[in-house]
């Protein structure tokens, strides 16, 4: 959707105004509002326009197409979170709900985190096996550079340290502990 | 019961201590989001189950904090303090505004004694850890935040999926949960009027610029706080090491700029220093506006040894102390803005006279 003002850049504020009891609706881009005094960016501790406003706008533009998100039926079965909700206020209700509206989610996040894959922390407790393949896919990458410097020594240490590891993986895909 | 002296003191790590780069860089601070599994986030959860889960934290951070070397841990909930507590504790940057104007039953803090760890309990997510260390040293604020983590993990069954990472009421913290921002006071690319250039250039590297209070405010007294914007996909190391290389960049450019305003025209310089140490010993009333304008100068001055006296803790304590919440704490009344001034220009001139 473009700025209803400008009608070049991409409206990402969207707001109604309530004047006399009478509805309007603006959808704008940023600098418009800015211009037109709507977005107030001098702030204090008003939590006015949040981030959260912000991504409700982005969910807007990552929707084009309607008919996979027909309004309640979509809902998280952990917390009854529906997708609406989610799109309303940019906030989701439990962890279960990012399996709950993947398909939904997964453009959006691309739009504000890129297309990627967690390659950090992993909590000891319910990652055993998967804190293991990151340290054996480091390692092997430590491996091919040992190779490449012609550092056999050091690749064979390496090699060795990633069949220790291997062993220590659980028998079957996903099987945990 | 909260104790008296956390409303009262200066005595923050980041205010009292020492830290590498502290002629430009104020404070180092990180902060990691965590959820509890199967639990909803904060803003669906119940008051009852908030409140066990309270409980279950409490116990298990009182208990735990002998194990790390951080000391003590002491619990509030928002509900039991003051709005003006509260206040006061997002002007120490131990809390944040979202939490203070929190009315969810749920909604805690956990603070160590030398505030240096401050972990939020149900505000956007059920746990926010955060440690803030005086300069530049993410590093050592990462290690002391992954091991208040760490114990807390141990105890706890974390919201994690294998792909997204941490899993975080907002899809802007998902992954690592990782948010690390410095402060950074840069007066010199601001006179010098490159700091539009570089707040642009730091934009289109992933990194983001807020001011003093974190989202949302605005940057007073040429403090700038530079945090990292992508939280999925790098890792904890990487979003430090991208981080920690722009600050460095920062901080030899600012070096830089300060050089060149004593190069090109020192008496300038020291005038205008000078007129505003002048201002501030001197001043009967004082805006917050003017104050934060008027200390820029004074730190710029005390870095380029043209006021030493004035030591770097004394700056800190004076960015605190001439907030509203604190004034009207320490003074234990209620000041209308025109007193505020008044006593917060007598607090300047007593601070400063040592």
């Amino acid at each position: 959707m473009l700025c209803e003002e400008c009608q070049k850049r991409p409206a990402t504020v969207h707001y109604t105004k309530v004047v006399n009891n009478k509805k309007t609706e603006y959808h704008l881009c940023e600098q418009c509002a800015r211009d037109k005094g709507e977005l107030d960016l001098s702030f204090g501790f008003d939590p006015g326009f949040s981030i959260h406003n912000l991504l409700a706008g982005l969910l807007d533009m990552a929707q084009p197409q309607p008919e996979k998100v027909t309004s309640s039926s979509n809902k998280c079965p952990n917390c009854g979170l529906s997708y609406a909700q989610f799109s309303q206020n940019g906030r989701l209700g439990c962890g279960d709900c990012y399996a709950a509206f993947k398909s939904q989610l997964e453009p959006l996040l691309r739009r504000i985190q890129g297309t990627s894959v967690h390659s950090g922390k992993v909590p000891e407790r319910q990652g055993g096996a998967l804190r293991l393949e990151r340290q054996i896919s480091k390692l092997s990458r430590e491996l091919e550079q040992a190779v490449e410097r012609e550092e056999y020594e050091q690749a064979a240490k390496l090699r060795d340290q990633i069949r220790a590891l291997r062993r220590r993986l659980p028998k079957s895909e996903g099987g945990g502990e | 019961m909260p104790k008296e002296s956390l409303f009262r003191s200066l005595n923050s790590r980041w205010i009292v201590g020492e830290g590498p780069d502290t002629d430009v860089v104020v404070t180092s601070r990180i902060r990691l989001a965590r959820n509890l599994r199967s639990y909803p986030f904060p803003h669906l959860l119940s008051e009852k189950v908030a409140r066990e889960m309270l409980k279950q934290i409490e116990n298990l951070l009182t208990l735990g904090s002998s194990k790390g070397d951080w000391g003590r841990l002491d619990f509030f909930r928002m509900a039991d303090i003051s709005s003006l507590d509260r206040l006061v504790l997002v002007e120490k940057h131990l809390i944040s505004p979202d939490l203070a104007r929190s009315q969810h039953a749920g909604a805690a803090v956990l603070i160590s004694d030398d505030e240096a760890i401050s972990i939020m309990l149900n505000e956007e997510d059920h746990l926010r850890i955060q440690c803030l260390f005086p300069g530049f040293q993410l590093e050592e604020c990462w290690k002391l935040t992954s091991s208040v983590d760490d114990l807390l993990e141990s105890n706890l069954e974390y919201a994690f999926d294998r792909d997204y990472g941490y899993l975080t009421a907002c899809p802007t913290n998902l992954g690592t949960g990782l948010r690390a921002s410095v402060m950074v006071h840069l007066p010199g690319l601001v006179m010098t009027q490159q700091i539009g250039g570089v707040l642009t250039a730091i934009s289109q590297v992933g990194l983001v610029v807020r001011g003093l209070y974190g989202e949302g405010s605005e940057a007073t007294g040429n403090l700038y706080q530079i945090s990292n914007q992508i939280t999925l996909g790098p890792s904890e190391e990487e979003i430090l090491q991208n981080l920690g290389a722009v600050i460095r960049q920062l901080v030899e450019k600012e070096r830089a700029a300060r050089q060149a305003l004593l190069k090109s025209n020192p008496l300038a310089l020291e005038d205008r220093i000078c007129r505003s140490y002048g201002i501030l010993t001197n001043a009967r009333l004082l805006s917050s506006q003017e104050a934060m304008r008027l200390l820029s100068d004074v730190r710029l001055g005390h870095a380029l040894n043209i006021v030493p006296k004035v030591t770097n803790r004394v700056q800190n304590e004076l960015l605190v102390l001439i907030q509203p919440g604190m004034m009207q704490r320490v003074a234990n009344e209620k000041m209308t803005e025109q007193t505020r001034d008044f006593r917060r220009a007598a607090l300047v001139r007593q601070k400063l006279s040592g």
